[in-house]
């Protein structure tokens, strides 16, 4: 071996009986560091403030609200036609949960049955948005490990996914496609086909992505065993989607509880047992694959023709009678919901917005920090593939 | 770790030598075919309903003014501000005229900020007739309902049996799906005579207050019950909802209303206000809509009111002109009972210049109100001619239960709405009396300028009528002293290049109809005999009009005029003028008042 990794921590301070640390700034051992709001190694505008000891993180305290936009607030203050175009904002790289769940809290609510076609249409959707999400965790967790050209593969092949939304939905990030009562539109002529093209260069630069990361050792050093998350913690902190399937628990709301057509489709549940870093990195790029299968499989099986919408009422002056419902799906950070509830007026009584970047960007991240090397956190961090537009709605 | 891992990262560059996988300059790069580009706005198509303006959520729409706007619409047109638009085109997809479109065009650069903000259409830009970009798709509009629900009606058996009332009024639920379509833009307000508070008064229908939709009605409207049954309502023609689908059925949602609402609940509801008694004493001749209206806002206004009618029963044309399976007469009788109420003092069987004079209501009162309704029928002069019936006056004497003569065949000669219900009373009379129908209906128009509605024409062959376009009458056929048929030639045109009433005739076409009645229906006038000559001579006039000012006042400071006298057969446009009439006594008697 080449390196000594072996730290001594003689020096670091130990824990009290009670397991608890005492941490006296003024002793001058230890160094105030924050990580973040604008930092390369923190995904989108949030902080860790790290107490370092040495080059060991002895404490981290995540600090968000930079991004808070009120959406819930802003959307209680909106017809139910109006938050429409407003959800979507709610997570960035992801955008089409927020209008898959707020359409069929609606739906739900106001009584209303989706076409079948529209269903395939929005399941093709979740996954081509599934793909893309995942394109930029890649590109992440590359970058956070210094493996610049991944994240530049990834962001090619997410762009021409994005090529694939504009075709389908008019536009590249914020899709606005998802309607209260059905999609707006059917597929384009010769989408299956362009699609296969895209799907085809994914797996090519996958392929690379395979050597040039999972099979490099550098990578292998800096993620295995490193922000092992213990399986006990997952019921506790709330840990869903491939945080938790990386620990072995085989839960995807697909299977367990599917809703739009995935009970129609053929998958698995990807799983892993270590829960560290490469696990979870592992896990999601089985997902990726599985992804652009399910993307295939909804493209040869979904229905040829048939309405999109259903009838609704005069959006201009809907009101929803008195209920309350939560939908959920899984994401690609885990569970995405949306809990909704009406009084009878033209206005949502209260929006919640659950993204599952609110559990692990904040409680489940501080407690994974202590212990780490400082150098560890910015992967550590993106490993838990969080948004924090979806902590701050 | 072995050394595969160590090398197997450098197979990365065998990328080295390709081309980049971003794009260099992505400006001038065309956008997808839907993609929600730059708006564009067909002003030709566009209303101004500001329904655009109404469902985007980042309030990036404002209607302005244009300089030329359209007849009918609202003279606005949506500016948006590319500083808050978010391309969610939920205003494409709400446009109720699919004039508003997206272009795929995205990139704009313009050193001024205020630039972006404009109004497309209006003000003129490269990608107004890009073809591509975000539309509707099949141009279908989604977001708000299109279709009507059909009214129910009496199956032409059933109906032609008797005088009983053909259409049964909306259902709660589909009373809800109609009122349901209404944007509530408001345009139709701006055409309706009355102004009545449309928009309104269909949400009330919506949220089930009818009581309260009730109050609304008649804050414009005392005959909202008969104008929920036989308005014109010119109000259709001008919603927004036309132009993509069906007009929202305005009419049906007012009688939505004023059927829901227990007859005995209106007494309650449209109570007279508590207002100080003035003193002044005005007396209205003619209890037709315009008359009645008058008097129920003056008598509102604490004036003692008194209306003089020379037929036995109140309504006039309402009464007398409309036929009952259109308009029942109970109806009409809980309308005016209503007015009444409001201590409106309705004198039946008093003919002025024959019971009493209007010089005698002159001195009685301190303002006088003409609202003679057109109650005359003009004749074709034809040969024969003075064998033929007179159509209103047919209907009246149908109302007032006199016996007429129903012989087996009759022609009429006209095409109007008055035609179609002369032809279906007499039809239901034939019905009953010969168990068959036999009626021609003859009219100079041919069908694509035809003057009575649609459903009129559609209804009355329902019921046997049989109707005939573009014939002119030449002469009324009488044998031994009797009538037995219409002789018409084809029309080939009416009026003559100044737009002159000049029919030509096609002799070579003629045709013969059968029939022991003939009856003329080719429009009616008001008799004016009652102003005697003296008065005649004194007021001015206006092309055989009486000549009044923008508030219905003659020339003669005493005396106002309203009713079809003044606006033409209209029921709703004589409930303008009376209100309009009534705002103008109200000012003058307040006036008075204050000077003496
Ligand atoms: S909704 Fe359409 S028709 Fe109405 S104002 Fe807007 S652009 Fe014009
Ligand atoms: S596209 Fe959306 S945000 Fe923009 S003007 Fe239309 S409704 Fe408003
Ligand atoms: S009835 Fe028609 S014109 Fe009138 S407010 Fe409703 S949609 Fe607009």
């Amino acid at each position: 071996m080449m390196f000594n990794l072996k730290t001594d921590r003689s020096q670091y301070p130990q824990p009290g009986p009670d397991g608890k640390l005492e941490i006296d700034l003024e002793t001058g051992k230890y160094l105030k560091l924050w990580q973040g709001p604008n930092h390369p190694g923190i995904t989108g505008n949030m902080s860790v403030e790290l107490t370092v000891c040495g080059d060991e993180v002895v404490a981290g305290k995540t600090h968000v609200g930079y991004l808070h936009r009120g959406f819930e607030k802003l959307m209680e203050r909106r017809s139910f036609i109006q938050v429409f175009p407003i959800v979507c904002r709610v997570c960035v790289p992801e955008p089409d949960f927020n209008e898959y769940c707020y359409a069929a809290a609606v739906e739900e609510l106001a009584g209303i049955k989706v076409p079948e076609l529209a269903n395939w249409m929005r399941t093709l959707i979740l996954e081509m948005g599934r793909f893309n999400s995942y394109m930029m965790f890649l590109g992440g967790i590359s970058g956070a490990l210094g493996l610049g050209v991944v994240g530049q593969w990834m962001t090619y092949v997410r762009d021409l996914m994005l090529d694939r939304f504009e075709e389908l939905t008019g536009a590249r990030i914020y899709h606005m496609f998802i309607l209260p009562g059905g999609v707006r539109g059917h597929l384009p002529d010769g989408f299956a086909g362009r699609m296969e093209e895209v799907l085809r260069t994914a797996e090519k630069y996958l392929a690379d992505v395979e050597k040039v990361m999972f099979r490099n050792a550098v990578y292998k050093r800096r993620t295995k065993g490193i922000g092992v998350i213990d399986p006990k913690l997952f019921e506790p902190y709330g840990v869903t989607g491939p945080n938790a399937r990386a620990g072995g628990v085989a839960k995807d709301l697909r299977k367990d509880a599917p809703y739009l057509v995935y009970n129609e489709l053929d998958f698995e549940v990807q799983t892993g047992k270590d829960s560290d870093i490469h696990t979870r990195v592992d896990v999601r790029y089985r997902d990726i694959h599985q992804s652009i299968a399910l993307i295939r499989q909804i493209l040869q099986k979904m229905p040829k023709d048939g309405p999109v919408m259903a009838k609704i009422p005069n959006v201009l002056h809907w009101q929803i009678p008195r209920g309350e419902t939560y939908i959920k799906g899984e994401s690609s950070r885990g569970e995405y919901g949306y809990y909704l509830v009406t009084d009878g007026s033209g206005y949502p009584r209260r929006i919640n917005v659950r993204g599952p970047s609110y559990t692990h960007a904040m409680a489940l991240l501080e407690h994974l920090i202590p212990g780490t090397n400082i150098s560890d956190v910015a992967q550590l961090m993106v490993s838990l593939h969080t948004y924090p537009p979806e902590i701050e709605r | 770790m072995s050394l595969r891992d160590v090398l197997s990262p450098y197979t990365a560059w065998k990328h080295l030598f390709e081309a980049p996988v971003t794009i260099k300059d992505p400006i001038g790069r065309e956008a997808a075919e839907r993609y929600r580009g730059f708006h564009q706005n067909d002003l030709s198509k566009c209303i101004g309903c500001g329904s655009c303006e109404d469902i985007c959520q980042n309030a990036a729409i404002d209607m302005v003014p244009v300089s030329d706007p359209k007849t009918g619409d609202s003279g606005l047109r949506p500016m948006i501000d590319y500083g808050r638009c978010c391309w969610c085109a939920l205003c494409v997809d709400v446009c109720m005229t699919g004039s508003l479109t997206m272009s795929n065009e995205y990139t704009w650069v313009d050193s001024d900020p205020d630039a972006f903000r404009f109004t497309p259409g209006v003000d003129l830009k490269s990608w107004d007739a890009e073809e591509k970009g975000y539309k509707r798709e099949n141009n279908e509009r989604r977001l708000t309902g299109t279709h009507r629900p059909e009214m129910g009606m009496l199956e032409p058996e059933a109906r032609i049996a008797s005088f009983g009332e053909i259409v049964h009024g909306y259902t709660r639920a589909e009373a809800v799906i109609e009122a349901d379509r209404c944007v509530e833009c408001g345009l139709c307000v701006a055409t309706c005579p009355a102004h009545m508070d449309i928009p309104d008064y269909i949400r009330k229908v919506r949220e089930g207050d009818y009581e309260g939709g009730l109050k609304l009605l008649y804050e414009t409207n005392p005959f909202s019950q008969t104008c929920g049954r036989v308005c014109t309502h010119a109000c259709e023609t001008a919603c927004a909802a036309v132009h993509e689908g069906d007009a929202i059925a305005i009419r049906w949602l007012k009688r939505d209303i004023t059927d829901n609402v227990p007859r005995e609940r209106y007494f309650d509801l449209i109570s007279k206000p508590d207002v100080p008694e003035t003193g002044k004493k005005v007396a209205i001749v003619g209890a037709g809509p315009g008359g009645l209206t008058t008097a129920f806002d003056l008598a509102r206004a604490g004036n003692e009111v008194v209306v003089f009618e020379a037929l036995p029963k109140p309504g006039g044309m309402m009464r007398y002109g409309i036929p009952e399976y259109r308009l029942p007469y109970d109806v009409l009788d809980h309308e005016i009972s209503v007015i009444e109420k409001m201590g409106v003092d309705i004198r039946c069987n008093q003919r002025i210049g024959t019971d009493i004079t209007l010089d005698q209501l002159k001195k009685d009162h301190d303002a006088v109100v003409l609202s003679l309704g057109l109650n005359q029928g003009r004749s074709t002069r034809v040969p024969g001619s003075e064998e033929a019936e007179s159509a209103i006056d047919l209907l009246r004497r149908i109302t007032a239960g006199d016996k007429v003569p129903v012989p087996k065949q009759v022609a009429i000669i006209g095409g109007g709405n008055v035609a179609m219900d002369i032809a279906r009373s007499m039809a239901r009379l034939q019905r009953q009396k010969h168990g068959e129908v036999g009626v021609t209906v003859t009219a100079l128009e041919d069908f694509d300028h035809f003057l009575a509605d649609d459903e009129e024409v559609e209804e009355a062959r329902e019921e046997g009528c049989v109707i005939y376009d573009a014939r002119g009458p030449q002469e009324i056929v009488v044998k031994s002293g009797k009538v037995a048929g219409l002789r018409t030639w084809k029309c080939k045109a009416i009026f003559d290049a100044e737009g002159r009433f000049a029919p030509k005739y096609d002799a070579s076409d003629e045709m013969v109809h059968p029939a022991q009645m003939v009856v003329e229906a080719i429009g009616q006038s008001a008799d004016i005999s009652l102003l005697g000559a003296e008065l005649t001579e004194k007021l001015e006039w206006n092309r055989g009009r009486i000549r009044i000012d923008q508030n219905g006042r003659t020339s003669e400071p005493w005396l106002w005029a309203a009713g079809d006298l003044v606006s033409g057969p209209d029921v709703i446009h004589a409930v303008a003028d009376g209100h309009r009439v009534a705002k103008s006594v109200s000012a003058m008697l307040q006036a008075t008042r204050e000077t003496h």
